[in-house]
């Protein structure tokens, strides 16, 4: 008797502390949760502002009494967001293409065919990927500089389209194809590049697929190599092209322009994200850096 | 077994070889080249001789020292700070089941987006304006503080933001990382745990640490050689023109040298990346060092 009544105080001690804790680990989550998302929130509620509104609250509001779109056809008329936005495009797809033709060209060599030095050259490739990009840069930009390759397409892509990181990724994947399949593929008389293009690749599709996200991720917001080989605005991508907005923008401090442009600038990666977010959060943990 | 194709194997890797070459091994050598040849002038592409005066201006350049003071400031404050709070972030999402694929998702974001972009938001709510304080003076002067300006003002304020702008964008690559170490964990462990009745501090310290030391020490090494190599954040917050602001970092400086107002000085530049470089790679042998002795590796 005595005993139960003390079994329903520990369950019900129990359960308060249960609940305790969930409140403590959601509002802790919460909070950060809010904090991240805080500056989107702000970015789309400033760029909604107009120009008059927005300096004339002292205290800003949060929220929008009297929404504009002026500020999304300012930033794509009175700046060449258009054309930032065009260059990134171009300069992201062609890089992406390239290097998966180069990588998985490679990778291929690495893992189905033999050579003399295989070992030794892929031991080489692998120590390269401990060198830093500050190291290269600079003869990088003599290099492109000198052949005249400043301010056009072949500069900007050219030095971005090797990667030794994901060579290594690809031919771990390949090397777990069976051989047998590549025995079978060749009693049919199928060539290599065939059997790369019609075996290896759909069978390491997610691979692929992981190489290509981060490649774009990363090409979408490069900001440093284009800043060096670029001067010319019409060959501007999107980071420079919103440093270039804030220094000499739209003739005046215009913010909430500017965070229409932020938006513009951000929403195809956001949008990206949270179509393919499976891929990509798998494909960073396996493959990313940042951080 | 299979027969040697030698020449279709270097027809395979002639792109990535010629690519390599060109923009990865040649740099690197020329580096070095670059970094002893004094008095290298860009135009005529000469230089008056060989030596270490390169390495020697850079050293006591006041710029660099100011760019040097800052990067191990932000490198001091950061890592800690991120890799612990990330730590924190992904045990409390452990823990729960309601909501936790929104949270992830939540979290990721500022991984997939363009700091230089972003960075303008954080710009925005800190600096204080001819019109408004900017929101977070707001908050500072509504909890009874004094305003600061936090873009062009001193010192320790510029520092701050840097510092948590930084750890806002490092977070989302350690949380996601440290969540699937802490996933993969074998339930088997914490259920023996149980059966002993073990608190849940010694059962965090004696088996979760442990199971999951492998990540936070590669997360540790990382997170060390990113944060050296800090730049695109700073230039998002305070302008292209960090040695006026500064906010230089030790890359930053490197490319000043290279290109822009102050630019053409690739052999300075070459003798800071070098500089860099040794920096990262003693910390990095001592992280390796330090970690034979703490790491348990399953």
């Amino acid at each position: 008797m005595d005993n139960s009544v003390k079994n329903i105080k520990a369950e019900k001690a129990d359960k308060r502390k249960k609940i305790l804790k969930n409140i403590v680990v959601y509002g802790f989550l919460g909070a950060w949760g809010l904090m991240v998302l805080f500056p989107f929130y702000w970015m789309v509620l400033t760029s909604f502002k107009s120009y008059a509104s927005y300096n004339g609250e002292k205290i800003p509001r949060f929220y929008v009494t009297d929404p504009t779109f002026s500020n999304f056809t300012n930033a794509f008329s009175q700046v060449p967001l258009g054309r930032y936005l065009l260059n990134t495009f171009i300069f992201t797809i062609v890089t992406t293409t390239v290097m998966v033709v180069v990588v998985t060209l490679a990778a291929f060599a690495f893992s189905r065919l033999e050579f003399k030095g295989k070992n030794l050259l892929f031991t080489i490739f692998l120590s390269m990927m401990m060198i830093p990009s500050e190291l290269i840069v600079i003869t990088n930009f003599v290099t492109i500089t000198n052949a005249d390759m400043r301010n056009t397409f072949s500069g900007l892509i050219l030095p971005s389209v090797m990667s030794v990181f994901y060579v290594y990724l690809l031919r771990e994947n390949f090397s777990q194809v069976p051989d047998q399949l590549y025995y079978a593929a060749k009693v049919d008389g199928t060539s290599d590049l065939k059997y790369l293009l019609r075996v290896m690749l759909p069978i390491c599709r997610p691979t692929v697929v992981t190489i290509i996200i981060l490649k774009v991720i990363e090409c979408w917001n490069s900001y440093v190599w284009p800043r060096l080989i670029t001067d010319d605005k019409n060959y501007f991508l999107v980071s420079n092209g919103i440093q270039e907005i804030r220094q000499n923008g739209f003739g005046r401090e215009n913010i909430p322009a500017m965070m229409a442009a932020v938006v513009v600038i951000s929403l195809p990666l956001i949008i990206l994200f949270l179509i393919f977010r499976r891929q990509i959060m798998a494909g960073v943990s396996r493959g990313g850096s940042k951080g | 077994m299979i027969e040697k194709n030698n020449i279709k194997a270097w027809l395979y890797l002639l792109p990535a070889l010629a690519f390599m070459l060109l923009f990865l091994v040649y740099p690197l050598v020329d580096v070095f080249i670059y970094s002893v040849e004094e008095g290298y002038n860009f135009v005529s592409q000469r230089s008056s001789g060989l030596g270490l005066y390169n390495f020697s201006y850079v050293l006591h350049d006041t710029y660099f020292l100011q760019a040097v003071k800052n990067t191990f400031i932000m490198v001091i404050i950061t890592v800690p700070i991120s890799t612990g709070f990330a730590l924190l972030i992904a045990l409390a999402l452990n823990s729960i089941r309601k909501l936790r694929e929104l949270f992830q998702t939540i979290y990721f974001l500022p991984y997939v987006t363009n700091t230089l972009a972003v960075g303008l938001v954080f710009m925005v709510l800190f600096k204080k304006t001819a019109y408004s304080d900017g929101l977070v003076n707001l908050l500072i002067t509504f909890f009874g503080g004094e305003s600061v300006d936090f873009i062009d003002g001193p010192y320790w304020a510029k520092m701050f933001v840097m510092c948590f702008y930084i750890i806002w964008v490092v977070l989302p690559f350690k949380v996601l990382l440290l969540t699937s170490a802490l996933a993969s964990v074998d339930k088997m462990y914490y259920n023996a745990a149980k059966v002993d009745g073990t608190g849940s501090f010694r059962v965090f310290v004696r088996i979760t640490l442990p199971m999951i030391s492998p990540t936070i020490f590669y997360l540790v090494i990382t997170g060390f050689i990113g944060a050296f190599k800090e730049y695109s954040d700073a230039v998002a917050l305070f302008g292209t023109d960090l040695n006026a602001a500064g906010m230089n970092t030790i890359v930053g400086y490197v490319y000043d040298m290279l290109y822009g107002d102050s630019g053409g000085y690739p052999s300075f530049a070459s003798a800071a990346a070098i500089v860099l470089f040794v920096i990262v790679l003693t910390i990095t042998c001592i992280n390796l060092l330090v970690s034979k002795e703490h790491v348990y590796y399953a």
